[in-house]
């Protein structure tokens, strides 16, 4: 029943499982990833669209799940920080010292992520783009800029 | 077997231990903590910044279906803070601030919770808002705080009842007459800011229940679990071994969750629920005004100088903007004041350093504790004077630095150990900025290029009898666990001090094993994890503790090896005879006591434990001084690109050099301070909350409040020299608040001689630069 | 974390979705069609919008049409702002748009929706207003075409019910020379101090404006003012000024005077971008 009511059945695949939840229409998906599957990586900085920490990727793109309700999700392809396991770009994240208090990191890692797999070839124009939609406050970005191009296939040359 | 040479794990970037976790979101923070029936709390804050509040209408909210207590500002009779006893947990009678807590709704759901807040209707009568330090201290000023002279005050706190002024401290060394008559050249400069935020990405959050034991367990985003159970006890009379605090990852604090506030409010809810766990969790607007943030300041530096530059004089006034309630804004004055002349030797000198109370959102600790601050107001005085002179601000600087053989603002006396190296960093600077092309650089037409510096100095403010703790155990495998109270805030501390085990022990680091969770009831007390002090505290715990296991070690396996424990010595994973290696016995077969072949057995488990004080440590005596631990120093600088047409601006490089003492992991030391300039730059060039006429805060969100983004920051250069401090583990000083302290002096100043102008009021829009070339004046937006 | 419920509607038709608009608004549900819905959910969370129930529209086929027919292009509502930048097909656009909020968040904010939306700058406007394109609105008396420049006036006018479907553009008009000049406060993410859009038509620039009133628009005055090429540009420019069709923004990122001067700047260096200046 997706129609009408204020509790409503949604089935979701998450990192390549289905998950069948029951929701408010009104709920986030970041709301129910966190609170009812348990997948709490994505985290809630501003729950305005602001802060990108809640990043996760849906068929394949960057999404923000804070600005975006659990019922839009249905039958999408969401993948979360809990779905990457030893990527590349983790172990880049890892490696350069790109987070501190590793708070913003999934959000970013995810962004990352898509856009790896989107734009390989992603100039910095294209990189300062897509990551200007998260904010670290610990780092000052150099380190995050040094773990996504160690990964790209074009910024392994400036490094 | 491998052999380690001295230093062979400190000195190395060793990948931060908690890395696995932070990499694959399995990382936990106090918000991702969720179970079955679980209650949430949501706030009603005030829409005013001053205003009586006549009537809380909660009949609406309590027909929200799911809604279990509500409470008001009469549920608690308790006044809370670490140094004035001002603030009421839930606003009682009055709200002082925008965005004060005025009813806490508890409900099954966050979204009852949230709807039955918004269901809430406040009458409030407006009262006069006290919007600037300025307006605070004017004749006839309204009072923030009329009783203000019945608050319990803690020592060095000097409130004047009767005014808006929350604490004076005054700083008098030497002669000012003679330092006037000295004088040839003086000049005067003011500056200002107005409050702003942490903005950490993870907004604070607690977790409260109250067993049926009588533990209260509370688990909080803190960075002081333990002033939470200290203050949780003196606040609600409860002994402290009844109060358990639990603290996991914390998703950055910058002395912002040092502040107790949602830990009392999630106690009174789980209070009026019969004990059972409530949850709350700052909304982004939340956590920007109604928990506290970052001190503003207004200022008045005078300064005299020989006509060569030598300063024989200085009068500087402070007006921190401390807000409508204290919480640690006193202290961060007092810190002020205490390095009040920045990192220069003045002989004469006379500082009135004040906590105003306004009507902003409070102020607690902040990144730098009051440097950032003082060290503004100095540096553009500095840059004035070296302008009125004619020289080099560079050379200005050098000529006036203190050196070893100098007193402190507090006449301490400053050795090369208890003092950085600030000399040698200049020097570095010099070369590093390029600085000897100093003056304005034309680009093209519209765009400028220039540079500026800034010279910072800080001692690590704190409790005199602050104390950090370690415990050291081992496994069956040989290896340890590294226990101790310092919390895992970003700063990768516990791997550091991972790394001092490991060079103790002469182990490996992989086979040290670090708890990160802190739990009050088991793990040793660390203060705070606040003014970089958790390396060096406990830092010399874990030392200490490690000493204590070696001892252990040593007595069983002298009986084990039938030597003297004293031709003993460890090191990978074994006690071996130091002339004879060959002869050891393994940590793993004497770490839980020794079995004989027949099964008899000796010993048992080896605990080290270790503790360490800071010595010497006085409260603040302007008379006798405080001997602070150490005065940390840093030079720094910064390049701009300015286009004249339209005042918009790139930060092209950040430059620090800063007296490390020994640096312990590199990667991890520069990262530090890397994060500490960007904040510092973020600081200079865009955050504040912007006030209306009214006090209100026109922009608590992170869409109106910017913060640097990702391709925004500039080149960054980052070196340390290493000049010892003696008391420290291995020598090495602070460094975590360091890289933030001179960014938005330095940035000021850049900007200032690219524009032709000066600029002493932050943040550095482009706006304000116009306004000031332009002469149009800057009114409250 | 939404306070409030609302149900949720994902018609597949836009007959279907004006009528559930109908039989919804009749049972005082104060429905809102909804598409990326950005401003619902951030709005609905600090209690600012209401809603007990939203129209999803990104179902239905016509609301993500990104076709040429014709000469025509015809861009459905629900198209992201990332996509349309993505296309490549109408340069302005896709580059006006990309000046919104940030790279994710367009992922998801859409063309009807930035076109629609209480924030008060809608930005992706602009270029439509410059091209004279049309816009399909759907409503309970069926489907009808009207130029933009006679529906948009401050915001599109739509009435209760109405949705804004498609948006038509004259193919001609991509390929003339285009600039679009966003200036911010101080952040690279932030809502526009000044957004100018402008093509340059055989014989004249057009202008179109968000951020300078508390509306967006495209100015005739302004237009003829500013091709008025025997008077020199500065002096174009300054009188420009006057003609705005009300008072300049004056708000927390920046006051009415800082926007005059970075209006005049912008304006200036747009023209010279454009060409024909």
């Amino acid at each position: 029943m997706r129609d009408g009511a204020h509790v409503v059945k949604i089935e979701l695949y998450v990192n390549r499982e289905g998950r069948s939840v029951v929701a408010r229409p009104a709920d986030t998906l970041l709301h129910i990833l966190r609170e009812e599957l348990g997948l709490t990586g994505a985290k809630p900085g501003c729950n305005n669209g602001d802060c990108g920490a809640c990043t996760v990727v849906m068929d394949g793109w960057p999404m923000k799940s804070c600005i975006m309700l659990a019922v839009e999700a249905a039958g999408r392809q969401v993948t979360t920080i809990e779905g990457l396991r030893d990527t590349p770009i983790q172990r880049a994240f890892a490696e350069k010292w790109a987070f501190q208090c590793g708070y913003c990191t999934p959000g970013f890692i995810m962004n990352c992520h898509a856009l790896i797999q989107n734009r390989p070839d992603a100039t910095d124009e294209i990189i300062t783009d897509w990551l200007q939609s998260n904010i670290c406050r610990c780092t000052g970005y150099k380190e995050i800029s040094e773990a996504v191009k160690s990964v790209l296939v074009t910024g392994k040359d400036t490094l | 077997m491998s052999h380690m040479d001295h230093l062979e794990v400190v000195g190395k970037s060793i990948l931060k231990k908690e890395s696995p976790d932070k990499a694959t979101g399995r990382a936990k923070y106090t918000g991702d903590y969720t179970e079955s029936g679980l209650l949430h709390a949501a706030m009603v804050t005030s829409s005013y910044a001053h205003a009586n509040i006549l009537n809380i209408d909660t009949s609406a909210a309590w027909q929200v279906k799911g809604v279990r207590t509500i409470l008001t500002g009469e549920d608690s009779h308790v006044l809370t803070g670490e140094e004035i006893r001002d603030r009421p947990i839930i606003a009682k009678d009055r709200v002082r601030f925008f965005g004060e807590t005025v009813a806490v709704v508890v409900a099954d759901t966050e979204a009852a919770a949230k709807q039955a807040a918004y269901s809430m209707i406040v009458q409030y009568e407006p009262l006069q808002v006290v919007n600037s330090p300025t307006q605070a201290i004017r004749k006839g000023a309204p009072l923030v705080h009329p009783n203000l002279g019945q608050y319990k005050a803690a020592d060095g706190v000097n409130p004047i009842p009767g005014t808006n002024v929350a604490s004076l401290i005054k700083i008098r060394k030497g002669q000012m007459e003679k330092g006037w008559s000295d004088s040839e050249v003086v000049i005067e400069n003011t500056v200002s800011f107005a409050p702003s935020d942490h903005a950490a990405m993870e907004t604070r959050s607690a977790v409260a229940e109250i067993r049926p034991d009588g533990h209260i367990v509370i688990e909080t985003s803190s960075q002081a679990p333990f002033a939470v159970k200290k203050y949780m006890g003196l606040y609600f009379n409860i002994e402290p071994g009844w109060i358990i605090v639990k603290t996991p990852f914390v998703g950055g604090g910058y002395g912002g969750k040092a502040a107790i506030q949602l830990e009392p409010i999630a106690y009174l809810a789980s209070k009026a629920v019969g004990g059972r766990k409530v949850k709350i969790i700052n909304t982004r607007e939340e956590d920007m005004v109604t928990s506290p943030g970052h001190i503003g300041l207004e200022a008045r530096v005078k300064l005299g100088s020989t006509s060569k530059g030598e300063i024989t004089a200085a009068e500087i006034i402070y007006w921190f903007d401390g807000g409508a309630y204290n919480d640690k804004s006193s202290d961060v004055a007092r810190a002020a004041a205490a390095d009040c002349t920045g990192p220069y030797a003045i002989n004469n000198l006379y500082c009135d350093c004040m906590t105003i109370y306004t009507n902003h959102p409070y102020a607690s600790a902040y990144r730098g504790y009051g440097h950032a601050e003082l060290t503004f107001a100095i540096e553009r005085a500095m840059d004035a004077l070296a302008e009125k002179l004619g020289m080099d601000p560079l050379e200005l600087r050098t000529m006036n630095i203190v050196t070893p053989g100098d007193t402190s603002p507090t006449r301490n006396m400053l050795n090369s150990s208890n003092l950085g190296d600030l000399r040698e960093c200049m020097r570095r600077l010099r070369n590093l900025s390029g600085w000897d092309e100093w003056k304005v650089k034309q680009v093209d037409a519209n765009k400028v290029r220039s540079k500026g510096i800034s010279c910072g100095w800080k001692n690590s403010s704190m409790d005199p009898n602050a104390s950090s703790g370690a415990i050291v155990s081992f496994n069956p495998d040989g290896s340890l666990n590294l226990e101790c109270g310092v919390v895992e805030i970003g700063t990768g501390t516990k791997t550091v001090l991972a790394q001092i085990l490991a060079e103790r022990m002469k182990l490996d680091p992989s086979q040290i094993h670090v708890k990160f969770t802190i739990d009050t009831a088991i793990t040793p007390e660390h203060w705070k994890t606040v003014a970089s002090r958790g390396t060096f505290m406990g830092g010399r715990a874990v030392l200490k503790a490690a000493d204590d296991a070696i001892r252990q070690l040593l007595d069983i396996a002298g009986c084990v090896l039938r030597v003297d424990p004293e031709d003993l010595e460890v090191g990978w994973g074994k006690v071996f005879v130091r002339s004879d290696p060959a002869v050891h016995v393994d940590f793993k077969d004497i770490c839980y006591g020794y079995t004989y072949p027949n099964g008899n057995s000796i010993g048992g488990q080896i605990i080290g434990r270790g503790h360490y004080i800071q010595r010497q440590m006085t409260y603040l005596n302007p008379e006798t001084g405080e001997v602070g631990p150490e005065w940390n120093v840093s030079a720094q600088a910064v390049e701009i690109e300015l286009d004249i047409s339209d005042y918009n601006y790139k930060i092209l490089k950040a430059i620090s050099v800063i007296d490390a003492g020994k640096v312990l992991n590199p990667k991890g030391a520069e990262g530090q301070v890397m994060g500490a300039m960007s904040m510092g730059l973020s600081f200079g060039n865009r955050e504040t909350f912007i006030f209306n006429d009214q006090g209100i805060v026109l922009n608590p969100t992170l869409r109106d409040y910017p913060l640097i983004r990702y391709g925004e920051n500039p080149e960054y250069i980052v070196k340390f020299i290493e000049n010892p401090c003696l008391e420290a583990p291995f020598g090495a000083r602070a460094l975590g608040e360091h890289g933030l302290i001179g960014m938005p002096a330095a940035l000021a100043s850049a900007l200032s001689r690219a524009a032709g102008v000066h600029l002493n009021h932050l943040p550095l829009f482009p706006e304000r630069i116009w306004r000031t070339k332009m002469r149009v004046p800057y009114d409250t937006v | 974390m939404i306070p409030f419920n609302f149900e949720y509607y994902e018609p597949s038709t836009i007959q279907e979705a004006v009528h559930l608009f109908k039989v919804l608004d009749d049972q005082g549900k104060h429905p809102l069609y909804y598409s990326g819905g950005t401003e619902i959910i951030t709005l609905g969370r600090i209690n600012e919008i209401y809603t007990g129930a939203v129209i999803d529209i990104k179902n239905i086929p016509e609301c993500s049409t990104l076709a040429i027919h014709n000469e025509k292009l015809i861009l459905g509502c629900a198209l992201t702002l990332s996509e349309l930048h993505d296309s490549g097909l109408f340069p302005l656009l896709g580059e006006t748009g990309a000046g919104v909020a940030d790279r994710t968040s367009r992922n998801k904010i859409t063309l009807g929706g930035n076109i629609c939306s209480q924030i008060i700058y809608r930005e992706a406007v602009l270029p439509l207003l410059l091209t004279d394109s049309e816009v399909r609105i759907a409503g309970p008396g069926g489907m009808q075409q009207v130029p933009i420049n006679q529906i948009f006036n401050q915001k599109l006018q739509l009435r209760k019910g109405e949705l804004f479907v498609q948006s038509i553009t004259d193919t001609s008009y991509i390929h003339m020379p285009y600039t679009a000049v966003k200036k911010r406060k101080v952040s690279a993410i932030d809502y526009p101090l000044v957004t100018i859009a402008a093509i340059r038509t055989n014989s004249m620039i057009r202008l179109a404006f968000s951020g300078v009133c508390s509306f967006p628009f495209r100015s005739q005055m302004i237009e003829e003012i500013i091709n008025r090429h025997q008077i020199p540009l500065q002096s174009r420019v300054e009188e420009a000024v006057n003609h705005l069709p009300a008072p300049i923004l004056d708000d927390i990122k920046g006051s009415a005077a800082y926007r005059e001067f970075v209006f005049k700047n912008t304006l200036f260096d747009t023209i010279r971008l454009v060409g024909g200046g």
